[in-house]
Parts: C-alpha cells; sequence; structure tokens
C-alpha cells in the first residue's frame, strides 16, 4: 500500500486543471444560485459554449484570445436566451428550460458530421497550440517529493488559478456592493424586492448572464488544458457536480466553490487511488469490488459524504449556520 | 402638510363627503375606475369608482374573499386588472409593473410579512431606498461610486429603526425577529423607498395586542405627518380606532364607504360583514 502515492495523486487532482475549471465554473453558479437563487441546471452548456467558441474560432483560422472572447460572447447569447422567455414566469421555468436547452444544444452539437463546424462527436482538436507555446515556464518537472507537476501542465494550472482568483475577486466586490444587495433580495424573497422598487427581472437576466460568462472561462480552459473538444464531455451530470461542489463549500460564500470543488476532486481521487491500492494489496477481494466497480463506487462515497455534510453541516464548509437554521417565512 | 391640520380628528374634514360607494373626495390622491379582475369563472374585483383621499387613513374591510387583496395587487402591479384605469396622483398606473409602480411612490405591504429572512434588518433598510447608484451592475465594482450614498442611506436607515423600535436589532437577520417586529420591519422598509402613499394589508395580522398598539401609534403618526394610508384590517376595533374612511368590499363590489361612525351602522355592511360575523359567533 503506497499511502504517500495515493495522497499525492490526490493532491495533484485536487489542485490540478480540472479542479481549477470547475472551481471557476463554481463560482459562476454561486453567483446565479446561491447569491440570487437562480435554479440554473444547465450550468455545462455555458462551459460548452466556452469551449466550443474558443476552438472553433482558433480552428477557423482566429487568434486564440479571439476565441476566448467568442466563447464568453457566445455565453452572454445563451444567459440571454435562458432568461429572457423565464426569468419573468415562476422560479421553476429557469430550471426547466435549462436543464432541457443545455441538453438540446449537447445533441445539437453532436449532430453534425465531420465536415460541420464542430465536428459532431470527433470533436476539435490541437487549437490551442499558441497557448503552450507562450509558456514562458522553462522546461523540467516541477513540485515537492511525489507531488509534481510538469512545464505544461504548470503553465496550464498558473493561469487556471489567476483565473480562479480573479473571478472569484469579481464575484466578491459585485456582490457585496447594492446590486448585490438585490440579488440577496430576490434570494429571499422576490416580490418583496419588486414591492420596494427593484426592477428584479433586469437582476436576474444580469445575474445569469455575468455567471454563464464566468462559466464560459471554465470551458475554455477544460478545452484549452485538454487541447480537445467533443460534445459528451458536456453532459448535464457536469452541472450537477459543480452544484455539489458549491453546496459542499457553503453557497453565497466568497471561498466556498474554491475549496468545495478542491475538497471534491481531492476525495474523488483519493477514494480511487485508495481503492486501487487496496484491491492490489489483497486488502478488499475482488469480489467485493473489483477495478471495474471504483468508479460508480467512489461517486457513492462523494454521495454518502454530501449526505453526512447535510446532515452535520447544512451551511457547507464556509456557511453561517445561523443562516441555514433561519425560517425562510 | 398634515402636521399644521387639527389632526386630532381628521375625520371632521370628511364627514362633509356623503357616504356614498363612488362619491367624489375632495383631494384624492388615488381614483380607481372601472377596475375589473376576473378568475375563471369568479369575479375577484370589479369596483366601478373609488377615489382614496389624500393625507387620510382609509380602511378598506369586508369579509374573506372579498377582493381586498386582489385590489391590492392590481393597484400595485402585481396582478393585471382585465380591464379598467386608476391613476396615482394624476398619473395612471394601467399596465405598469410592480417595481415601477413602486417608484411612483405607492408602495405595499404583504398579509404575510416578506420580511428577508437571512439579510439583516439594517440591509433590509436600505435595499429599499431608491435612485441608488451602487444598484447598477456597471457600478458595482466601483465602490467609490457608491459608498457616499451608502453612508448617507445607513444613517437614514437607523433613524427609522430607531423610530420603530427596531434599532437594536440592525445586524440581525430579519428572520430572527417575532411576527410583530417583522411587521414594524416591513413598515419601515416601506418608508425607506420614500412613498407618498402606503398600501398595508392585514399590518395587525398575527401580532400580539402590545405590539398591535404600537403598529397603530406609527401609522396615524405617519397620517399627521401627510403620508396617505390604506389599509386591509379584520379587526373592527381597529378599523374603528384609527381610520378617517372605511370602505367595505363584498364580493368584488365596494358596497358601502363613509366614516367609521356611518359604517357600523350601514345595513348592507352589516348584512354582509358584521352581521355575518355575529351569527359565526366569533369575536
Amino acid at each position: 500500500m503506497d499511502i504517500v502515492g495515493v495522497l499525492a495523486d490526490a493532491m495533484r487532482t485536487a489542485v490540478g486543471p480540472i479542479a481549477a475549471a470547475y472551481a471557476i465554473a463554481g463560482i459562476g453558479l454561486n453567483l446565479q444560485f446561491g447569491y440570487t437563487g437562480l435554479l440554473n441546471f444547465g450550468h455545462v452548456a455555458f462551459m460548452l459554449v466556452g469551449a466550443y467558441g474558443t476552438a472553433i474560432t482558433v480552428d477557423d483560422g482566429g487568434p486564440l484570445w479571439l476565441g476566448i472572447l467568442v466563447g464568453m460572447g457566445a455565453a452572454i447569447l445563451l444567459g440571454l436566451l435562458f432568461g429572457l422567455p423565464t426569468l419573468r414566469l415562476r422560479a421553476d421555468y429557469l430550471a426547466i428550460v435549462t436543464i432541457a436547452a443545455a441538453e438540446v444544444l449537447r445533441i445539437v452539437v453532436r449532430g453534425g458530421g465531420e465536415s460541420s463546424f464542430t465536428h459532431g462527436v470527433f470533436g476539435i482538436q490541437r487549437f490551442a497550440n499558441s497557448f503552450f507555446d507562450a509558456n514562458p515556464i522553462p522546461g523540467g518537472d516541477y513540485g515537492i517529493g511525489r507531488l509534481s507537476f510538469t512545464q505544461r501542465g504548470l503553465w496550464v494550472l498558473a493561469v487556471g488559478w489567476s483565473v480562479v482568483a480573479l473571478t472569484a475577486v469579481l464575484v466578491a466586490l459585485i456582490a457585496r456592493s447594492p446590486w448585490g444587495r438585490i440579488l440577496r433580495a430576490i434570494r429571499e424573497d422576490e416580490d418583496a424586492a419588486r414591492s420596494l422598487g427593484k426592477n428584479t427581472f433586469v437582476v436576474k437576466l444580469q445575474s445569469l448572464v455575468v455567471g454563464g460568462a464566468i462559466a464560459s472561462l471554465a470551458g475554455t480552459l477544460l478545452a484549452i488544458d485538454r487541447q480537445d473538444v467533443r460534445p459528451d464531455t458536456y453532459l448535464p451530470i457536469v452541472t450537477f457536480a459543480i452544484y455539489t461542489m458549491v453546496i459542499l463549500g457553503g453557497p453565497a460564500t466568497r471561498l466556498g466553490p474554491i475549496l468545495g470543488a478542491i475538497v471534491y476532486w481531492f476525495i474523488l481521487q483519493f477514494t480511487d487511488s485508495f481503492l486501487r491500492e487496496a484491491i492490489d494489496a489483497g486488502w478488499i477481494p475482488t469480489s467485493i469490488i473489483s477495478a471495474d466497480d471504483i468508479a460508480p463506487v467512489r461517486f457513492a462515497l462523494v454521495g454518502l459524504g454530501l449526505m453526512l455534510l447535510m446532515i452535520f453541516r447544512p451551511q457547507g464548509m464556509f456557511g453561517r449556520r445561523e443562516e441555514v437554521l433561519i425560517d425562510g417565512r | 402638510m398634515g402636521a399644521e391640520l387639527p389632526t386630532r380628528e381628521p375625520a371632521r374634514t370628511v364627514t362633509t363627503i356623503p357616504p356614498v360607494p363612488g362619491v367624489a373626495k375632495s383631494d384624492p390622491i388615488l381614483t380607481v375606475s372601472s377596475l375589473h379582475r376576473r378568475f375563471g369563472g369568479l369575479v375577484a374585483v370589479d369596483v366601478e369608482h373609488l377615489e382614496v383621499e389624500r393625507n387620510r387613513i382609509t380602511a378598506l374591510i369586508g369579509p374573506n374573499g372579498a377582493g381586498k387583496t386582489t385590489l391590492f395587487n392590481l393597484l400595485t402591479g402585481f396582478d393585471h386588472p382585465d380591464r379598467g384605469e386608476w391613476r396615482f396622483d394624476g398619473r395612471s398606473l394601467h399596465r405598469m409593473p410592480a417595481y415601477a409602480v413602486a417608484r411612483t411612490g405607492l408602495v405595499r405591504t404583504f398579509q404575510l410579512t416578506k420580511a428577508l429572512a437571512r439579510m439583516t434588518v439594517l440591509d433590509n433598510m436600505m435595499l429599499a431606498a431608491s435612485g441608488q447608484r451602487g444598484e447598477r451592475l456597471r457600478n458595482s465594482l466601483f465602490a467609490n461610486v457608491w459608498r457616499a450614498q451608502e453612508r448617507v442611506l445607513r444613517s437614514r436607515a437607523v433613524d427609522l429603526l430607531e423610530r420603530f423600535g427596531l434599532a437594536q436589532m440592525r445586524d440581525d437577520y430579519a428572520g430572527t425577529l417575532s411576527g410583530g417586529q417583522r411587521k414594524l420591519l416591513e413598515i419601515a422598509r416601506a418608508l425607506m423607498a420614500e412613498p407618498r402613499m402606503l398600501l398595508l394589508d392585514e399590518p395587525t395580522a398575527g401580532v400580539n395586542p402590545a405590539l398591535v398598539q404600537s403598529i397603530l401609534q406609527h401609522v396615524k403618526s405617519l397620517r399627521d405627518e401627510g403620508m396617505t394610508i390604506l389599509f386591509v384590517e379584520h379587526d373592527m376595533d381597529v378599523v374603528m380606532g384609527i381610520s378617517d374612511w372605511v370602505v367595505c368590499m363584498t364580493e368584488g363590489w365596494i358596497i358601502a364607504e363613509g366614516v367609521p361612525a356611518s359604517i357600523v351602522a350601514n345595513e348592507a355592511v352589516i348584512d354582509a360583514y358584521l352581521g355575518a360575523r355575529r351569527a359565526e359567533g366569533t369575536r
């Protein structure tokens, strides 16, 4: 049993580019769901348009920076598309429309053949070379002991976590403003905010669009890291994983989505590596859990952890307990 | 303007107005004509004509289901009529969304209090202020644009909280307040929006007797400072005690209006409302 190796694996994933991308998406969702109370169940669609906006633009000969902006612009349009017809209606309609529209979008992107501009199921590869060419980090491996990253990995990490920091500061600043106060009022009771002269429709739309634009950066980061976009990366389960992270960290907190993403990926990778080692070492007989079962079992363990958290710490890691105990009426 | 009036008995100035449904007032701030709202086969509101006198406390009474709250919803843009017209201080509010109605100075409260539970009492108050620069998304990032205004609003909010006896709770979550304190907070919060007329939907419902007196005292002193108040109330003692004028609705219609004394003597009101209550043996 190589416990140091297991921990190093878990740490590498917890601070890795995927965790950074999910943290960014979580920061966007936290604005929409945590502060404003919007039930956006199609968050993954914002990541999809971010990733595809970037990939398609570069694939058609555009520069990478333009691709990132195109992705963000597409996310803003998508936010308007989601919000304009639904945000005047009861809260549930946004949930229904977003979850359906996100799937429709994925299936449409998937539907084209290889000659379509999304390249259908084949996706688009090797569009971020200019990003890696700009890597200023000298060659070699970096890290402490067994926890190490390549020159390439470190560059993605540096950029990724910088974006995490920037978006987290941005959301923290706008959330503590009078505009942010309207967000929380909408979450608590939208009619009360309307009765006090607040145009809640516009503010909800702004929250949805800004959160979506942030999530597009998460999609872009994931795509750049893998140098690959494929429609089937953007399944609805991604949205719910992000919800898990936001709730784990504590909704409407500044650091919640970031720490939520780190802890989520740590637990997921730790259980994966740990179970693998335990099976190899013969601690767990393969008649109980075989190597093929590890992937589902680790999600079951994350689910169990989340249940325990909701029972013993319903406010998440960073939330305030008093807030949860308050009767909403 | 109300402060200079002989406010001990403001009712005297309206006693000359005949107690007839739809009667014209000398200085109406709110005028409603032919307002009609139907829910399926049920006519919820069918008001031919109603005027609400400025700087007076007008009570809106009627049995459950009379359409009082629906009328409030229509007047404040929370519901839209099938037809009808209403003007607030000469300005038509027809088809105006709720937030825009509030910005004209016609602010309502709710039957079931809508304290913003997981926000502090002070944040509840600050939210209500109008014309905040920091409420624009593009300004929200730049605290220097709105910090000074926030300071002014905070001191105004604290003053109002002092007046309503809530100043000690300013940093508590509104969700921790008692039912009566929430009603007070809702009125104080509405005032933060600087209204010219308040629509209070059952401001004393579910409030303990001591706080009821405090709420009524506040309503009276607001009137004395020039505010116009229209309120829905079930407790006849409250209605008789503080209102200058009473409007009685049944099944969407206004069946009677007049000074409180004339309303208790009105046959139609006794039949439709007081009589029914007496027969049930309630209150």
